[in-house]
């Protein structure tokens, strides 16, 4: 009260106001449950929260009154330490899980684990797992508010939001960038999440791999597909490289790393004899040599630490909208 | 619609006149004074004074919009998430004079959240509060304004509308129920 915008408003944020303040859904457990307005509000907030991670003094309180649980069901550097902090600059109470040394190695069941958690009145539940849709099975039947960060290969939303957001301060726009993801298509949650994010915020999107690593119908979801990297390469934006899986490749999909590494890795000479600049993105962990050079990893042109940096103000703005909507 | 005038274009103008007098009585050149706007609506007032004191000196304070959504005490407590504005504070607060500046000053939680989330830019040496309409009596908080533009009785359904244009302005009261008609 007694600040509402009214006729006259010649300067201000114009129009924004108008758009949503509140996400459409409970659970962040896909990308593909999200609507464009909710993505554009995620990424707003993400720019509010990027600011915030700039301070001297780098804490808001907003998330005081809450206790987050980090359910970690399957190995993680990044995304369990970017989820901690970002809980922790907005003033959260944390506990950290990880099944390795837990009742699960006892056979404990993941619905009663997390219950058992819940019952010690955890509000928000962040768990990867690595089973495709164990995020939707316990939002199905728990309380909490559940995020999703990475649930086998099936979705890893909140890595497709930070990628998505580094295109988006770069670019200004995510319509009409053309973006190459490159490498194993087939097992990465990575490139499912980020396909579903880019085509519905209509950039123009490229999968380039070995063909054994590419989905069948991955056409069916509006991509082109492309074999040849160089091609890739010269059509493309923003290459998004992929990291090469070894814990899941169960069958040999392609004869060698060091073929893998003839035929698909990226290099700087590579993107130096392009006619333009793009921009090089890894979601990382880097399998140096393989997928990426040292010396591309390490150029100018590379914004993997940027995407880290993101990662803490997206997951941020993710926390703090589900938290606001109770 | 009964909406009511409560300062007119040529009033604020006085008004704004006024506060900027008080301000160089107070601070003279402004030296290690800043302006804080608090977002959403204080930032228009504080652009505002700033150039109307241009008008009459040289030398002016710099001016930073702070937002106060992460710092409210109503998170989680309402309908709605709330919505962040742009936070830009380009210098360091430590041993400043600072002027917390918003277009109304209704229960007081805004000044709160607004002196918690200074906290971060450093320990001013002081902090005053200028407010350009006083709702009086509706304090939640033991919070008042060192410069008031207007003091007005109001009741907690209705509202105050600032509107700024090009160089000019004005400020209505409005009555709820006609929100929701």
């Amino acid at each position: 009260m007694g600040r509402e915008s009214g006729p006259g408003m010649a300067i201000g944020s114009n129009g924004q106001e108008k758009l949503m303040s509140k996400l459409s859904v409970k659970h962040l457990l896909g990308i593909k449950d999200l609507l464009p307005e909710d993505i554009q509000l995620i990424f707003d907030t993400s720019s509010t929260f990027k600011e915030v991670i700039n301070r001297p003094i780098k804490k808001v309180p907003s998330l005081r009154d809450i206790t987050v649980a980090n359910m970690f069901f399957e190995n993680s550097t990044r995304t369990r330490l970017s989820f901690e902090l970002a809980e922790k600059r907005l003033s959260a109470d944390v506990i950290n899980f990880s099944s390795s040394n837990s009742s699960v190695k006892k056979g404990e069941t993941l619905l009663d684990t997390v219950n058992n958690v819940l019952a010690m009145k955890v509000d928000m539940v962040v768990v990867r797992h690595s089973s495709p849709g164990a995020p939707h099975f316990l939002a199905a039947r728990t309380k909490a508010n559940i995020i999703n960060a990475g649930d086998g290969t099936h979705e890893h939303p909140t890595q497709a939001l930070l990628d998505a957001f580094t295109i988006l301060q770069k670019y200004g726009s995510l319509k009409g960038v053309k973006v190459a993801i490159i490498g194993d298509i087939l097992h990465s949650r990575v490139a499912l999440s980020n396909i579903f994010l880019l085509k519905k915020m209509g950039a123009e999107v490229m999968v380039c791999g070995p063909n054994t690593l590419i989905p069948r119908h991955i056409e069916s979801l509006g991509v082109k597909k492309e074999l040849s990297v160089k091609v890739a390469l010269n059509w493309c934006d923003v290459a998004n490289v992929l990291r090469i899986q070894l814990e899941r490749q169960d069958t040999r999909y392609f004869p060698s790393l060091r073929e893998y590494t003839q035929f698909f890795g990226i290099n700087k000479a590579m993107l130096d004899s392009l006619d333009k600049r793009i921009m090089v993105m890894h979601p990382g962990p880097i399998n140096r040599g393989v997928e990426l050079s040292s010396d591309a990893a390490d150029s100018s042109q590379s914004v993997i630490l940027e995407q880290v940096e993101n990662g803490v103000a997206v997951r941020m703005a993710v926390l703090y909208l589900l938290a606001g909507n109770n | 619609m009964s909406r009511r005038l409560i300062l007119d274009p040529p009033r604020l103008h006085l008004t704004l006149q006024r506060l900027c007098r008080q301000l160089i009585e107070n601070y003279g050149d402004f030296q290690d004074t800043v302006f804080v706007g608090l977002q959403p609506r204080g930032i228009y007032l504080a652009d505002r004074l700033v150039s109307s004191l241009a008008e009459l000196q040289n030398q002016l304070p710099p001016v930073g919009h702070l937002d106060i959504t992460f710092f409210r005490d109503d998170f989680r407590r309402r309908q709605e998430p709330l919505k962040a504005n742009e936070t830009r504070m380009p210098f360091i607060i430590e041993n400043k004079r600072v002027v917390l500046i918003d277009d109304v000053l209704f229960t007081g939680r805004s000044v709160r959240a607004a002196l918690d989330a200074m906290a971060a830019y450093g320990r001013p040496v002081s902090v005053e509060l200028l407010v350009l309409v006083d709702r009086m009596h509706t304090r939640e908080l033991p919070i008042e304004a060192s410069y008031t533009g207007i003091k007005v009785n109001t009741i907690a359904s209705q509202r105050v509308l600032v509107e700024w244009e090009e160089n000019q302005g004005q400020v209505w009261l409005l009555d709820q129920t006609d929100k929701k008609s």
